[in-house]
């Protein structure tokens, strides 16, 4: 599904990706774990073509994607759900209007049948029909990204792509957050990359865990030979990790 | 100084880029066509007042000026023509292109640069959305619209009130103004103003639109976004201004 090979990516002078390689087989979930700046977000963003490589090459789906032009990356964007930190709900729209956009802008679908689909989505992240007329400024943050999260499923995407999931949220809303990735991969998209600092999460959710550190991928291996190894740098990373609040 | 000629360079280079992808762009899907009707209501329709308050008080301070100045070597019944020629051919399209395109332009940055720093715009292109057909390219047809028509309105409004206060203060006889005038005043006089300010608008409206894009730097940097397309839009339009006209007169004279 996704090949990344030796890529390398720099912001002026600050090199954030050096050399950093995976591959993602279908079915698969991969948690990309590393501290904040280590370039996690940066990864995902390459992966779903919203930003170019240096160097380096990026296979999304058998394609070769880091020479496509932004006309022709729409179509494989289509094809993957991107959940943002932030979640990064229309704000001027409602919760109806931002889940339905995908369907608004690339079906004809008619109104009822995007409105069925919309409730559908919505039961699957827990939300109901009284959130439908709210606008996301009057959500909270858990339930911002719910929302953010069935606006990626709505398309029926074959990958889904989460940046720092539970990033901002209490420990309930985290749990839950992590527990509905992990219903969501085995019922509606079974592969998926989800990137974050939280030890808790990728305990949940991960088939493999891969951590990053300066740049490239420290370790990359099946979640309990990764998180129970005896690897020092990734130790000192975890155990960094699990002291923080 | 380096760093400020690479800021330069690049501010350029990305607003012709910009241009570029509009360009590949322009031809739209039909349900987008109700964003042109939006785009056209919001910079045209909220902006006649404003373009018509400027329009006619320019129209009635250059009158009154003209007729005491050109009163002096005996030339006060050319004020109509003198005052029609320089609303038609400069006035009119520049002042509408500054007043109204700095308010649109700078509600298009804010607008623009906020949906770039909530990653709204990133939002979008992950949907699999083209973010300049659904977000540029409605306003740049509005714009193409909406800036001539505006001028047109302009010229009319500034020349009545040109002539409404030769009257009061000069007691010129109303029909003598008009023939006066409509006797000088070619078509082309008109032509060229509003030939320009349909450039006018699609430069400040690609102003507005490349620097909401390019904001970075969160809450401030929509500040600074915003404050650089008034000054950049008023700087703008006063330059290419000289270089068309000069190229209108090439052409058309």
């Amino acid at each position: 599904m996704v090949e990344v090979v030796d890529l390398h990516k720099a912001f002026d002078t600050t090199a954030v990706l050096r050399g950093l390689s995976l591959s993602l087989d279908r079915g698969e979930t991969l948690v990309v774990m590393g501290g904040s700046g280590s370039g996690k977000t940066v990864l995902l963003r390459h992966i779903a073509g919203l930003l170019r490589p240096d160097a380096g090459q990026v296979r999304v789906f058998g394609i070769a994607i880091e020479a496509l032009s932004e006309e022709e990356l729409l179509p494989l964007r289509r094809r993957m759900g991107y959940v943002f930190q932030g979640a990064a709900l229309f704000d001027s729209l409602t919760v109806y209007e931002n889940v339905a956009y995908p369907l608004h802008e690339h079906t004809m679908l008619d109104e009822e049948e995007i409105r069925r689909r919309v409730l559908h989505f919505l039961s699957l992240v827990g939300l109901g029909e009284d959130v439908l007329p709210l606008l996301p400024a009057a959500l909270s943050g858990g339930m911002r990204k719910r929302v953010g999260i069935a606006r990626a499923l709505i398309g029926q995407p074959e990958m889904l792509l989460f940046d720092e999931p539970t990033a901002g949220l209490d420990p309930t809303n985290s749990r839950l957050v992590a527990e509905l990735i992990d219903e969501l991969a085995g019922e509606v998209c079974d592969t998926s990359i989800v990137v974050t600092h939280d030890v808790e999460l990728a305990k949940t959710v991960a088939d493999r865990v891969a951590i990053l550190i300066d740049g490239r991928f420290a370790i990359t291996g099946p979640r309990d030979d990764v998180l129970q190894g005896d690897d020092p740098a990734v130790q000192a990373f975890l155990a960094g990790e699990a002291r923080r609040p | 100084m380096e760093a400020y000629l690479r800021r330069t360079a690049l501010w350029y280079g990305g607003l012709g880029l910009l241009t570029a992808r509009v360009l590949r762009n322009v031809v739209l899907p039909p349900k987008y066509f109700r964003l042109v009707i939006h785009e056209i209501e919001l910079m045209g329709v909220r902006s006649v007042p404003v373009a018509m308050t400027a329009a006619v008080f320019t129209g009635m301070v250059f009158a009154l000026q003209s007729a005491i100045n050109m009163a002096r070597f005996g030339a006060e019944n050319y004020v109509g023509p003198v005052v029609a020629m320089a609303l038609f051919r400069e006035l009119g399209p520049v002042l509408t292109a500054i007043l109204v395109g700095g308010k649109v332009a700078s509600g298009i940055s804010a607008e623009l640069g906020s949906m770039k720093v909530t990653e709204q715009i990133d939002a979008l292109r992950s949907l699999g959305v083209n973010y300049v057909k659904r977000l540029i390219v409605p306003r740049l047809l509005a714009s193409l619209i909406v800036f001539p028509l505006l001028t047109a309105v302009a010229d009319v409004v500034g020349l009545l009130g040109g002539m409404v206060i030769m009257f009061i203060e000069r007691g010129t006889d109303l029909v003598t103004f008009w023939n006066i005038t409509s006797y000088w005043i070619l078509p082309k006089d008109f032509l060229s103003g509003v030939g320009k300010s349909v450039f006018f608008g699609a430069l400040v409206t690609l102003i507005g639109c490349y620097n909401g894009l390019s904001t970075e730097g969160g809450t401030a940097g929509l500040g600074r976004a915003t404050t650089a397309t008034v000054v950049q839009v008023a700087v703008g339009v006063i330059i290419s201004d000289f270089f068309l006209t000069k190229a209108f007169l090439m052409l058309f004279w």
